[in-house]
């Protein structure tokens, strides 16, 4: 427990000094979101019906773009090496990496989702569903794009092939979290929606670590 | 069945669809196999030009 | 030891030597006719049954005929992927470099099972249904596994270290693999949720016998295919692979 607190300690500590890195992700949800309104109109009840799959497809490619320094940095000087010979549990550690990027580029989306919504003219309701959806989905983000981060490690043109990786293991969430908000606003049940997110968060929660240490010990070797 | 070629070629009017199916299909079936044959032959006179590359080298060397 | 003894052993050791790259090559050789033989018998024999036994449509007239290449090549693109997350698998597991040589191989003929059942379906969409794409829930997910092929190829391709570029291959099919039946799920439900603005492929013509049969020879000769482009790539990934050895430099055709 104390290893797992320590390595998200450390990882915010480094963010912290290097706030850029993860404001850059941020500020690109912001400005792709803006996007979809300059390219299709100001049309408010398009903009509605549109704004959950828009705010969900942003923040799945700004939770890519974060993934990028999950591991890269470490990788580069060595640490991720340390850290994979030490006694510690390197699934824990892994665990730790994927909690304090979640802690930083999801959580953070979570917050500023509910501001881009009102920009698309959503109401309560549709926000509220949205944030849990949210909540709920970017844990899962995370943990999935740190498979596709580990796998990627050092190889050149890694961030786009990440994408290109990851971004087909993420249509389960992104249909489960938009289809949240879509089913709310037009009145059907959502239960169902977040039992299969809560679903994927769990499986999620328990494999992921265990196959990122795999990912990344096979990048490291 | 068919009572003649032209309205075998013409399927009842779905010609463009069935035979742009069926085409695009064989012509990737068979290109396919090629393509691997044109990968193997390069990598056959590759080897071949590493070998005389080696033996010249020997020769040179003595 | 005997004549006698080494033909006996031979037989019983047989599929452990046979996962050396240098040993299995000549086998993969003399097997590749063979399946070539058997794709073109079950191809002529399904082509037959597809344009000359199976009767007209109903509803779609002669434009259902489609199905006889569409199908096959959902059901083999599914298929090969399996089989590649198989022979991955126990490339990671036994550490066998032919195991994932095989992956490898096998990738580019899912790829391209997958974008033909895209095409036969778009060529088969438009008279029926009125539009070259539908975001009909099988459709959309032949498109991710395509995705998901082209994403292990593009991996294999960028890693320079093979034995990496293997194991780390065989992570991402193994993941794919537990992925595909939620992705698959997951596109149902959107389907459904979305119904009103899309239309199901599901309304296929009632499956006659005859047309049973002809889907499945169609099936069985691009199996055969497969395997035998999977045999031909895998004798050029090995060739390149173990270019350094000296088996290779004795290979009849290299040195002639």
């Amino acid at each position: 427990m104390n290893a797992l607190l320590g390595i998200i300690h450390r990882d915010l500590l480094l963010v912290m000094r290097r706030k850029s890195e993860v404001l850059t992700a941020l500020f690109f949800f912001v400005i792709v979101t803006s996007l979809f309104p300059l390219g299709i109109g100001a049309d408010g009840a398009l903009l509605r019906k549109i704004a959950p799959g828009v705010i969900w497809v942003a923040a799945l490619l700004s939770t890519l773009l974060g993934l990028q320094r999950i591991f890269s940095a470490d990788y580069a000087d060595g640490t991720l090496e340390q850290m994979v010979l030490s006694p510690q549990s390197f699934v824990l550690l892994v665990a730790g990496k994927i909690v304090a990027h979640w802690l930083v580029c999801g959580l953070p989306l979570v917050i500023l989702a509910p501001i881009i919504g009102i920009q698309f003219d959503m109401d309560a309701g549709s926000l509220k569903v949205l944030i849990l959806a949210l909540l709920l989905g970017t844990p899962v983000l995370s943990l999935i794009g740190s498979i596709g981060a580990a796998l990627t490690l050092g190889v050149r043109g890694g961030s786009v092939l990440m994408s290109l990786i990851v971004l087909p293991l993420y249509i389960p969430v992104l249909i489960f979290g938009a289809g949240a908000v879509y089913a709310n606003t037009v009145g059907l049940d959502i239960s169902g929606h977040f039992s299969l997110l809560g679903a994927l968060l769990i499986l999620a929660l328990a494999f992921v670590p265990w196959v990122s240490a795999v990912a990344v010990k096979i990048a490291i070797e | 069945m068919w009572m003649s070629p032209d309205e075998f070629f013409a399927m009842g009017g779905y010609a463009l669809y069935v035979w742009s199916s069926f085409g695009v299909c064989a012509l990737i079936l068979l290109i396919e196999p090629l393509a691997v044959r044109a990968r193997c032959k390069s990598i056959v006179k590759r080897l071949k030009k590493e070998i005389l590359a080696d033996q010249l080298d020997k020769e040179g060397s003595k | 030891m005997s004549q006698k003894n080494t033909l006996s052993n031979k037989r019983f050791m047989n599929w452990f030597r046979l996962s050396s790259p240098m040993t299995f090559y000549p086998v993969a050789g003399k097997l590749i006719p063979f399946f070539w033989v058997l794709a073109f018998l079950f191809g002529v024999a399904g082509l037959w049954v597809s344009f000359f036994v199976a009767p007209i449509d109903a509803v779609q007239g002669q434009g259902y005929r489609i199905i006889f290449i569409h199908v096959p090549t959902s059901w083999m693109s599914m298929f090969i992927y399996l089989v590649m997350a198989g022979w991955a698998g126990l490339g990671l597991v036994f550490n066998t470099r032919l195991s994932s040589m095989m992956a490898q191989a096998l990738a580019p003929i899912g790829a391209w099972m997958a974008f033909m059942s895209l095409w036969t379906g778009a060529f088969w969409g438009k008279p029926m249904w009125g539009a070259w794409w539908v975001w009909d829930a099988r459709l959309t997910s032949e498109l991710i596994l395509l995705f998901l092929y082209l994403g292990f190829i593009a991996l294999q391709a960028s890693i320079d270290n093979p034995r990496r570029a293997d194991k780390a291959g065989a992570v991402l099919v193994l993941v794919g693999v537990v992925n595909v039946p939620i992705i698959y799920f997951s596109v149902k439900w959107w389907n459904t949720l979305h119904q009103g603005a899309s239309i199901s492929m599901t309304k296929a013509p009632a499956m006659a016998q005859t047309m049973l049969w002809g889907m499945l020879l169609m099936a069985l000769a691009l199996w055969m295919y497969s395997i035998a482009v999977a045999l031909m790539r895998v004798q050029a990934i090995i060739l390149e692979r173990e270019s350094h050895a000296d088996w290779v430099r004795q290979l009849g055709e290299v040195k002639s």
